[in-house]
């Protein structure tokens, strides 16, 4: 997270690319991200929770590879020839993650980032702890570290 | 790092090699067949240790070196005569050494006791020695540095009262050029220091048809009229000493009378020429050259050269499937490539492979402290020294082979007595060897005891409740014992062994390693322990399988063999429990789909072959699984880094297609279907570490 809240307090604009999931829109921090790549099919994991759909090879590495819709509880994403996996940066680790689709790059001032509004859901509010307002609506920004991180919590 | 410390770092490097040559010859010295050739190794060892420890200013290990060095000098020149006490004098010095060079790494403490009681040994053998020859032998080789930082001792006035300049003669040999250095440099150094008249001397020089290459037949004689005094010169040729024939004659003023203080430099300078010329007969059959790089630098080599013999295998697959693209030509490049990516492979995978001599030198070590406590005498035999291993392999092996060799002096070994009641070698023996055998490492621990008491094992065993008192057991499975957590057989607990720290570690890390462990007695003959591992960690054997449509690979080293059985050999229990019966033996079978969760097809409804393997504290089963595909080496590639530990699966690895294939953990299949989670989940991450 430090290096995010850096972003947020250090610089006046901040790049995010934003895509669609489960028919929402969501965005991440375009430092985060390595590459975006065609969907492939993975090897699936024992035991794994719904939202971890298995691991894939990215050049000799081996990443997970998680349904996002499905983490945030919107049921898993339907297969389409449109999905896409965004490989980003999780800390140490890489990881992908499946989305219906990439929509743009969208640059932003620093005062159009709102904190997410009280709801009634501690688990919402971490995974997504900020939104920015576009013309056409609203994109919610991810928080990598808490998916993996709940992701483990299920698994242990 | 600055570098004062790197060149500290780059010195202890060298103490350890040169520790190595210390170990080396003081053995051949004990075993009686030492060449003068190996007493000037050791002397040269010893005296480069101090060398070094003197720029370093460490006093201990420099007053240390010295008296060991010159009972060692007194040794070379047959003025003290070898004897076994006196080899075991030197043996303990040695071991002494390496702990002062531990010590002043590390900055930590050693026993001080048995330092000073060793000096005492070595300085009766050493005064012994200067008693007899010219006085004070070893007076050439006190360290150089502490004269420059005290330019204004006594010493050095009292030598520039003296003289007015010096006469060098200068005869470099081959390993001065080879080593890149040129005479012109230093006479250059030398005209900084007054002034200089250098003259060739040519009487060596052959005919041009007798002239041979790499030999040398220049030498110098200069004279240099200076009043600074002879340490500055030796400073100037200090990088070249060992490399040429040097002696320093001082000129000294008519009138002054010869001081003592200079006749006696000048013996001294001829042991310096002696030393040389000593160096020059080995120099040409020294060691090979050798690289120092950082192990990261390689592991990324290793792991980019993983990831093209992965790629190679994707390309030669894909141009399989599109046979039109194919013509011979591109087939022979195709089969060039994959040659060159093996070689490439081979030739990394040596650059971490290491020969098991420093590991087993260190057992030496062990054996002879061992015996020491325990009050026996052993000697180590050490066979296949030169068996590489892979450097990971090396370094994890350490502490199990030194828990080994200790319990087989203390446990394995008779006392001398008992040993020759028995009408044996009062001298015990113990046997470590290494050996490649079919892709893997074989090293072997035995001695020449009185083999394993059978009966007091299975008493303990009993009585520590591991086994039923009626259980029928045979010879190799009471052996096995051993190995069980909670068992040790010292009733009376030794600073030895018998810390709580028992065979069954041993194994543990054995099986870490991806290895086997066994044992074989004979009563009356002694004990054996073989222990069996893989070449290299970073890639294993394995067979690729198919469950529920999953491609997995298990590994070769889990298993014992595969069975494809008749219907009426499988025999349900319970309600969903299946037995296979193996020659009349009734076995667990796991069905690897429904133990990791995967749903079956109706394509593969049922498991079609069963893979026996014995599993870690489980015993045999056999694992049901569909289909089996092939045999082959696999680059192991952890799942931690980018995610984290599964139970039932060890690691993954990439296929020949750039499909993920997981590495089935059989240990931890067993123990899941055993009702073992917790335990499934530890043994889960044996692999993993074996990528880092």
């Amino acid at each position: 997270m430090s290096d995010q809240d850096e972003q947020f307090t250090e610089k006046s604009t901040c790049e995010f690319v934003t895509f669609t999931a489960a028919n929402q829109s969501f965005c991440l921090d375009i430092m985060k991200i390595r590459e975006i790549r065609r969907w492939a099919p993975v090897t699936i994991l024992p035991h794994s929770p719904a939202e971890v759909l298995g691991v894939m090879n990215l050049r000799g590495a081996v990443i997970p590879i998680f349904d996002l819709a499905a983490g945030f509880g919107l049921g898993p994403t339907p297969h389409n020839d449109r999905n896409v996996i965004i490989v980003a940066n999780n800390g140490t680790q890489t990881v992908g993650l499946l989305v219906q689709s990439v929509s743009e790059i969208l640059s932003v001032s620093e005062d159009q980032i709102q904190s997410t509004p009280d709801v009634n859901s501690e688990s919402t509010r971490q995974s997504i702890p900020e939104v920015i307002s576009l013309e056409n609506g609203m994109t919610r920004v991810v928080d990598l570290q808490f998916i993996a991180r709940a992701v483990s919590q299920v698994a242990a | 790092m600055n570098s004062v410390n790197s060149i500290r770092d780059t010195f202890f490097e060298e103490c350890e090699e040169l520790l190595e040559a210390l170990a080396d010859g003081l053995s051949e010295m004990a075993d009686g067949d030492a060449s003068q050739d190996t007493m000037n190794a050791v002397f040269r060892a010893v005296h480069s240790i101090k060398g070094g420890a003197g720029a370093f200013a460490l006093d201990q290990l420099v007053s240390f070196a010295h008296s060991f060095e010159t009972v060692l000098d007194g040794l070379r020149n047959e003025t003290i005569e070898q004897t076994t006490d006196l080899m075991r004098v030197l043996q303990k010095s040695g071991d002494l050494l390496a702990n002062i060079v531990e010590a002043a790494r590390s900055g930590s403490t050693f026993d001080e006791a048995s330092l000073a009681s060793n000096l005492d040994a070595l300085s009766s053998y050493g005064n012994a020695s200067s008693a007899d020859v010219a006085p004070e032998p070893a007076f050439a080789f006190q360290p150089m540095a502490i004269d420059i930082e005290l330019p204004d001792s006594s010493d050095t006035d009292r030598l520039s009262d003296t003289h007015v300049g010096f006469e060098i003669h200068f005869t470099p040999h081959w390993p001065f050029y080879a080593n890149g250095h040129d005479p012109i440099l230093l006479f250059t150094a030398l005209a900084q220091i007054g002034e200089i008249d250098v003259a060739l001397s040519e009487e060596n020089l052959p005919t041009l048809d007798d002239l041979e290459e790499n030999t040398t037949h220049l030498s110098w004689t200069i004279t240099l009229k200076t009043d600074e005094s002879e340490t500055i010169l030796h400073e100037v040729f200090e990088f070249v000493e060992g490399l040429c024939d040097l002696q320093i004659d001082p000129i000294v003023a008519e009138e002054e009378p010869l001081p003592d203080a200079i006749a006696n430099k000048i013996p001294a300078d001829k042991k310096i020429s002696a030393e040389a010329s000593a160096q020059k007969n080995t120099k040409p059959v020294g060691p090979k050259p050798t690289l120092r790089v950082d192990l990261e630098r390689v592991d990324r080599l290793i792991n980019t050269v993983g990831e093209l013999i992965i790629n190679q295998a994707m390309i030669a697959q894909r141009m399989g499937e599109n046979s039109a693209l194919l013509d011979a030509d591109l087939s022979n490049d195709l089969d060039d490539y994959r040659l060159l990516a093996r070689d490439i492979q081979e030739a990394v995978m040596a650059i971490r492979a290491q020969p098991v001599k420093p590991l087993f030198q260190r057992m030496s070590r062990i054996v002879r402290e061992s015996a020491d406590e325990a009050d026996k005498t052993a000697r180590l035999v050490v066979i296949g020294e030169g068996t590489e291993v892979d450097k990971t392999i090396i370094e994890r092996l350490a502490d199990p082979l030194t828990h080994m060799v200790r319990n087989a002096v203390d446990h394995g070994l008779e006392t001398a007595q008992e040993r020759i009641d028995a009408g044996k070698d009062p001298e015990g023996t113990i046997t470590l060897s290494a050996a490649h055998r079919s892709g893997s490492i074989l090293i072997e621990v035995q001695d020449d005891g009185g083999g394993l008491n059978r009966d007091k094992i299975l008493s303990i065993a009993i009585e520590k409740n591991l086994i039923a008192s009626d259980q029928e057991i045979t010879d190799a499975e009471i052996d096995n014992l051993l190995f069980m957590p909670g068992f040790s057989t010292v009733e009376k607990v030794t600073s030895l062994s018998g810390r709580g720290v028992g065979m069954d570690v041993v194994k543990n890390s054995v099986v870490a390693l991806g290895g086997r462990i066994s044992i074989s007695s004979t009563p009356g003959l002694g004990t054996k322990f073989s222990i069996t591992l893989p070449l290299t960690l970073a890639v294993m054997d394995g067979m690729v399988i198919s469950v529920a449509d999953q491609t997995m690979v298990v590994p070769i080293s889990a298993m014992i063999e595969t069975i494809r059985p008749e219907p009426s050999d499988l025999h349900p229990l319970g309600t969903d429990k299946l037995l296979l019966s193996v020659r009349g033996q009734y076995i667990p079978v796991i069905d690897v789909a429904e133990i990791l969760g995967l749903v079956r097809t109706d394509a593969c409804p049922a498991p079609d072959v069963y893979l026996l393997i014995e599993a870690e504290g489980v015993g045999q089963c056999a694992l049901g699984i569909d289909e089996i595909f092939d045999q082959r080496q696999v680059v192991i590639k952890s799942l931690e880094g980018n995610y984290q530990a599964i139970p039932g699966v060890a690691a993954a690895t990439i296929l020949g297609d750039g499909k993920i294939a997981l590495i089935l953990d059989t240990d931890a299949v067993a123990l899941m279907q055993a009702g073992d989670p917790d335990r499934a989940r530890k043994s889960n991450s044996q692999l993993e570490h074996s990528h880092e």
